[in-house]
C-alpha cells in the first residue's frame, strides 16, 4: 500500500496549521518589536548625537585617484603610459540658456546630435551644479576653436583627465594587455576604499597580472560642502601614492624585428635571456591595437576583431597550441642518450620508412628512399623520422613522458602573464583518463617526431630549448624586470631554480646535432649561418595541419594555404656559450628550414651584435 | 458549521466591489498593496532627487506587476498545484543555465537576457520553491514524517546552493526561509526546530569558510563598521546617521539632507528605509511597519481560510518570506543584521523584487477567491 492512500486526519491537521499560524504571528509581532526597540534607541535615545554628525557630514571625504604606474622596455622605452585627454564640459546652473548655448556650440564644433541627445540624457540625472561632459577625447582643432571662442560660453570649460595610453599598439597588446572600464563584476572583487574613484583597471596581460602594483594608493580630501552639496573649502588632504613603474625585460627593438620578421604569417616568436629567464621577445602575430579598448570599443569593432579569420585577439605564443613536429627531437634524442636506449655513435638503418613488428603500417619519412646508414648526429642534422620512429619505440611512451615533462612540457611554465596554457604531453594515464583506451605501440613511434597528441605553446618550447642550451638548469621564464614604487626598488617574480641531473656528455652530443642543422652542408636550417662569428645551434620543425593518407602525397602548391603545414624552429646561440634561447612558430609557412628559421636568425643576430657591442 | 463564507459578507456591495470581486480580487490585501506603492512612490520621487522620468519608469513597473497580479489571481490554485513540479524543475534548469553562461562568460551572472528585458531565474524560483515543497508535503498527512523531512530539505536546499553560488546571498537567503516557512506551517516539531537553530549556529565557522572575501569583509564591517569609514563601514555608518537624524517626527517629506548630499549611497534602492526614517521619523516608522502588518494579517487570514493543505501551506509561507523580506532589509538598514543586498519591499526602486512579490500575492488572491464550498 502506497503512502498516498494513507488516511488523512483533516480535523488534526487543521487543529495544527491553526497552531502555527498563531506561533508564526508571535515570532512577527516579536521580531517587529525588536525592530521598533532599536528604532527608538537610533531616532529617540540616539537622535542628538545622530543629529551632530548629520551636521558634521557637510565635511565630506572625497577620493584621490593615484596615477597608474608606466611600463617600460629593458631600455627604457615607454610601452605604457598616461596621456592627457580633453572633455568639454557644462555647468548647468551657470548657463542661462541650455539649449541655444548647445546650438551654437553644436555649429562651432560640429557636435552630432547624438552626443547631444547622450548628453541631456546624463544631465538630467545630475545636479545642477555638476560638472557634466559633452565632449570625450578633443582633438587639437577642437581644442583651438573652442579656446578662440570660450569668451562667448559662460559655464562650458575644458577638463582634463589622464587615459592609457599604448603607443606600441599591435606590436605589444599580447604583453601588455589594455585597462579597461570597472565591470559590475569586479566592483564586487575589489577592495572598495582602494578603488573608491578609480574608473580603470587592468583587463588583460601585465596591466592585470600587475594591476596591484600599477594601481597605487588611493588618497583623499576632506571637503566642506553647503546644505546643497556645493563645495566650499578643501580642509585636509592626504595625496594619493602613485604605481609603481615596471621596466619589462623585453627589448622593444628586438620585439619589432620578430615581428615585422613574420611578414604576412601569423604566429608566434619567443625568445628568453638564458641566463636569466628573462623573455626579450614576446611576439603573437597579428595583434590588435588595444587603445580603442580603454576608452570602451564599439560593439562591431570588437566584434569585428572577435570574428576574424586570423584571431588576432588570440594569444599565440601564451595560450596558442601547436604540435612540435621535428623540434622534439633533440629532446627525444637526449632521452635516448640519458636512458641508455642508444649511443651516440651507434648507425641505425633508414630505408625511407618505419614498420612496428607485426604491422603492415609503414611510417614514413619525410625523405623518400631514406637516408640510409644514420647515427644520432646525423638524425638530428638532418632531421630522419625514421631513427626517431625507432628510438621512440626503444624508449618507450613512459620514459619519453617523465624525461619531457622535466623540459617543462604539459605544464605551465609560470609566466608573470594571466591564461597561459599548459600544453599536452600525453601518457598512459593521460589517455585511460580522457579516452578511456588503452596506449597504442603506434602513438610511441608517432610521438617521437613530434606528431599525435603532443601539443606545445611558442612559450614552453622557448622555455625547454633553453634548458636545455643551459645544460638541464630549468630556465623560469618571466617578464618585468625591476618593480620601481615610490619608496622602493624590488625585483619582478621570485624564480626558483631546479636542474635536471644530465650527462654533460649527452648534452654535448645532442647540441653538436643542432650545430650541424645550421653550420653543416646537409642541415636543414643552412640558410641562416651567413655573417657571424659564433654558432649557432638549432632545429627545424613542421607541424602537419592535415592528415595524409597512406600512399597520398603532400603536394604544398596544390592544398589551401590554410592547411599547408606550420613551420617551426628553435634555436640558441653562441652554441658554446648560449645567451639567447629563440622559438618560432609560422602558422601554415610550410617548412621550418626556409620560413621559420631565418626569423629566428634575425632575432639572433640582432640580439647578440648589440650585445657583443656593449 | 456554516461560518466558513460569512467574510463575504464583509465587503461592500457597491459596483466597484462587485467587478473586483469578478476580478478574483482581494479587496483589504489589494488596498494594503496600493497603499504601499503609493507610498513608494512619495519617497522615491524625494530620495531619487525629483528625477519625474526614474519615478515614472518606476511607475510602468509597478503597473505591470499588478496586471499579472491580476493574471494569476484568476488561475485556479489546482492550476498551481498541478504544475508545481513542473516549475521548480524548469526554475533549476534556469539556475544551472545561468551558472553555466556565467562560467563561460567569466564572472557572476544571475540573469538570462529575453531581449527587451532581463529575467533572473532566481527571483521565480523564490516563488516556486515554497509552491514545490507544499505539493510534496500536501501529498502526506501532516505533520510530515522523517523521510519526508529529509526530502523535502535537500528540494530547498538545491535551489539555495546554486543560487547562493551566483553569488546572491541575500536572494539565497529568502528562497531558503520560504522553504523553511512552509515546512514549519506544515507542522515541524518544535524540539527538531530547536535542534535546527543550534546546528546552524554552529555551522557558521564553516559557512565563514564558504564564503567570499566581499561576503565576509560584510560581515566584519557589520561587526564594526568604524574600522573602514571610506570603504564597507560607509553604508552602515550613514545609514544608522540619517535615520538617527531623523528623530520622532522627521525631517519632513524632501527633507533628507543625507541622501540629497550622497551621503547615504543606494538611497532608492536597498538603503531606502533610512531615507525614509530620516524624512518621516519614528512615527513614519511605525505607520508603515503597521502597513505591512496588516498585509501579513490578511495574508495569514488567507492561508487559515484556505481549503487544502498545498494552499495553505503556500499561502502561509508566503505571508511568512514577505516578512522576512521586510524584517532582513530593515533589520540591515538600521544595522542590526549584515548588509546582504536584500530590497524593502514594495518600497525600493527596481523591478524585479516587485513582480515576484506581487506574484506571490496574486498567487494568494486566487487561493482565496476560488474556493468551491461544498
Amino acid at each position: 500500500m502506497s503512502d498516498i492512500y494513507v488516511i488523512k486526519d483533516h480535523s488534526v491537521e487543521n487543529r495544527l496549521f491553526l497552531n502555527r499560524i498563531v506561533a508564526a504571528s508571535i515570532v512577527i509581532v516579536l521580531l517587529t518589536a525588536v525592530l521598533i526597540v532599536r528604532l527608538i534607541y537610533l531616532q529617540i535615545v540616539g537622535h542628538e548625537h545622530y543629529s551632530s554628525l548629520a551636521k558634521d557630514n557637510s565635511i565630506k571625504i572625497v577620493p584621490l585617484t593615484p596615477t597608474r604606474g608606466m611600463i617600460y622596455d629593458r631600455h627604457g622605452k615607454v610601452l605604457a603610459e598616461n596621456t592627457p585627454s580633453y572633455s568639454l564640459e557644462l555647468i548647468p546652473e551657470q548657463i542661462s540658456d541650455m539649449d541655444d548655448t548647445l546650438s551654437r556650440l553644436q555649429k562651432l564644433l560640429d557636435i552630432s546630435p547624438e552626443k547631444i541627445e547622450q548628453f541631456q540624457k546624463l544631465r538630467k540625472r545630475q545636479k545642477r551644479f555638476v560638472s557634466t561632459p559633452l565632449l570625450l577625447s578633443m582633438n587639437d582643432e577642437e581644442l583651438a576653436k573652442f579656446a578662440v571662442a570660450r569668451p562667448y560660453f559662460p559655464g562650458v570649460d575644458i577638463h582634463t583627465q589622464l587615459v592609457r595610453h599604448y603607443p606600441y599598439s599591435d606590436l605589444m597588446a599580447h604583453v601588455i594587455g589594455y585597462v579597461g572600464r570597472i565591470n559590475e563584476a569586479e566592483v564586487k572583487e575589489l577592495p572598495v576604499a582602494e578603488y573608491r574613484g578609480s574608473t580603470h583597471i587592468g583587463k588583460l596581460g601585465i596591466e592585470s597580472s600587475y594591476e596591484k602594483e600599477l594601481h597605487g594608493k588611493t588618497g583623499y580630501a576632506e571637503i566642506e560642502t553647503n546644505v546643497h552639496a556645493r563645495l566650499l573649502n578643501t580642509l585636509n588632504e592626504v595625496n594619493p601614492e602613485p604605481g609603481a613603474n615596471l621596466y619589462l625585460t623585453l627589448d622593444i627593438d628586438l620585439q619589432k624585428t620578430a615581428y615585422d620578421a613574420l611578414g604576412d604569417f601569423n604566429g608566434a616568436v619567443v625568445a628568453i635571456e638564458i641566463k636569466t629567464g628573462g623573455v626579450l621577445v614576446f611576439v603573437s602575430r597579428p595583434g590588435f591595437d588595444p587603445n580603442p579598448f580603454v576608452v570602451g570599443i564599439a560593439n562591431d569593432a570588437y566584434q569585428a576583431l572577435r570574428l576574424s579569420e586570423n584571431q588576432p585577439l588570440y594569444n599565440r605564443a601564451l595560450r596558442g597550441l601547436y604540435p612540435p613536429g621535428s623540434t622534439i627531437k633533440p629532446f627525444i634524442a637526449l632521452a635516448g642518450l640519458e636512458y641508455e636506449a642508444v649511443s651516440p655513435q651507434q648507425n641505425l638503418f633508414c630505408p625511407g620508412y618505419y614498420q612496428l613488428p607485426g604491422v603492415s603500417h609503414q611510417y614514413r619519412d619525410w625523405k623518400k628512399g631514406g637516408h640510409g646508414s644514420v647515427n644520432l648526429n646525423k638524425a638530428i642534422t638532418e632531421s630522419c623520422d625514421v631513427y626517431f620512429y625507432r628510438l621512440a619505440s626503444a624508449l618507450g611512451i613512459d620514459h619519453i613522458h617523465s624525461f619531457l615533462q622535466r623540459f617543462g612540457f604539459g605544464e605551465k611554465s609560470g609566466i608573470d602573464l594571466v591564461g597561459e596554457k599548459s600544453g599536452l604531453l600525453p601518457s598512459r594515464e593521460w589517455k585511460r583518463d580522457r579516452k578511456n583506451q588503452a596506449w597504442y605501440p603506434g602513438e610511441t613511434v608517432i610521438t617521437g617526431i613530434g606528431q599525435g597528441y603532443l601539443q606545445v605553446s611558442p612559450l614552453q618550447l622557448a622555455r625547454a630549448t633553453a634548458t636545455l642550451a643551459n645544460k638541464g638548469k630549468v630556465v623560469t621564464p618571466f617578464l618585468v624586470d625591476k618593480i620601481v614604487g615610490p619608496h622602493e626598488t624590488r625585483p619582478g617574480p621570485e624564480i626558483h631554480k631546479d636542474a635536471i641531473p644530465l650527462n654533460p656528455n649527452n648534452v654535448n652530443t645532442v647540441i653538436e646535432g643542432m650545430i650541424n642543422v645550421v653550420h653543416s652542408a646537409h642541415g636543414t636550417a643552412k640558410g641562416i649561418n651567413k655573417d657571424i662569428n659564433y654558432q649557432i645551434a638549432g632545429k627545424t620543425g613542421t607541424a602537419q595541419v592535415l592528415g595524409i593518407k597512406q600512399n597520398a602525397k603532400y603536394n604544398e602548391s596544390s592544398i589551401d594555404f590554410k592547411y599547408r603545414d606550420h613551420a617551426l624552429f628553435i634555436s640558441f646561440a653562441p652554441a658554446n656559450d648560449p645567451k639567447i634561447a629563440v622559438a618560432v612558430i609560422a602558422e601554415n609557412g610550410g617548412h621550418g628550414g626556409s620560413v621559420a628559421a631565418p626569423i629566428a636568425g634575425r632575432v639572433i643576430k640582432q640580439f647578440l651584435k648589440e650585445n657583443n657591442e656593449n | 458549521m456554516k461560518t466558513e463564507t460569512r467574510h463575504e459578507q464583509f465587503q461592500p456591495p457597491s459596483a466597484i466591489g462587485t467587478v473586483l470581486r469578478k476580478l478574483h480580487i482581494d479587496i483589504p490585501l489589494f488596498v494594503g498593496l496600493l497603499l504601499t506603492s503609493m507610498l513608494s512612490f512619495v519617497i522615491l520621487y524625494s530620495s531619487g532627487s525629483q528625477d519625474v522620468s526614474m519615478l515614472m519608469r518606476q511607475v510602468g513597473r509597478v503597473g505591470l506587476a499588478f496586471l499579472l497580479m491580476i493574471i494569476l489571481a484568476h488561475i485556479d490554485p489546482y492550476q498551481f498545484k498541478r504544475y508545481s513540479t513542473l516549475l521548480f524543475g524548469f526554475g533549476i534548469f534556469l539556475l544551472i543555465a545561468v551558472l553555466i553562461m556565467g562560467q563561460i562568460g567569466k564572472g557572476a551572472q544571475r540573469w538570462l537576457e529575453l531581449g527587451v528585458f532581463r529575467f533572473q531565474p532566481s527571483e521565480m524560483i523564490k516563488i516556486t520553491t515554497p509552491m514545490m515543497i507544499a505539493w510534496y508535503l500536501a501529498e502526506y498527512p501532516l505533520p510530515p514524517k522523517a523521510k519526508q523531512l529529509f526530502i523535502a530539505t535537500i528540494l530547498i536546499v538545491i535551489p539555495t546552493l546554486l543560487i547562493a553560488k551566483q553569488p546572491d546571498l541575500g536572494t539565497a537567503l529568502l528562497v531558503a526561509s520560504s522553504g523553511a516557512g512552509v515546512l514549519f506551517f506544515a507542522g515541524l516539531s518544535w524540539w527538531l526546530i530547536i535542534v535546527i537553530i543550534a546546528a546552524l549556529s554552529s555551522l557558521t565557522p564553516i559557512i565563514w569558510h564558504f564564503m567570499r572575501d566581499y561576503q565576509r569583509d560584510r560581515v566584519l564591517t557589520f561587526l564594526n563598521p568604524e574600522s573602514d569609514p571610506l570603504g564597507r563601514g560607509y553604508h552602515i555608518i550613514q545609514s544608522k546617521i540619517a535615520i538617527g537624524s531623523g528623530g520622532i517626527y522627521g525631517k519632513g517629506w524632501m527633507g533628507s539632507t543625507q541622501s540629497e548630499l550622497d551621503f547615504l549611497p543606494e538611497s532608492s534602492t536597498d538603503f531606502i528605509f533610512a531615507v525614509f526614517a530620516e524624512e518621516f521619523g519614528l512615527f513614519g516608522c511605525l505607520a508603515l511597519l503597521v502597513l505591512y502588518l496588516l498585509i501579513i494579517a490578511r495574508c495569514l487570514y488567507i492561508s487559515s481560510q484556505a481549503q487544502d493543505s498545498y494552499s495553505r501551506l503556500l499561502a502561509g509561507s508566503l505571508a511568512f518570506t514577505f516578512f522576512v523580506y521586510v524584517f532582513v532589509n530593515i533589520g540591515m538598514v538600521i544595522g542590526i543584521l549584515p548588509v546582504v543586498g536584500v530590497p524593502l519591499p514594495l518600497i525600493s526602486y527596481g523591478g524585479t523584487s516587485i513582480v515576484t512579490l506581487l506574484s506571490g500575492f496574486g498567487i494568494l488572491m486566487s487561493i482565496h477567491t476560488h474556493k468551491k464550498f461544498r
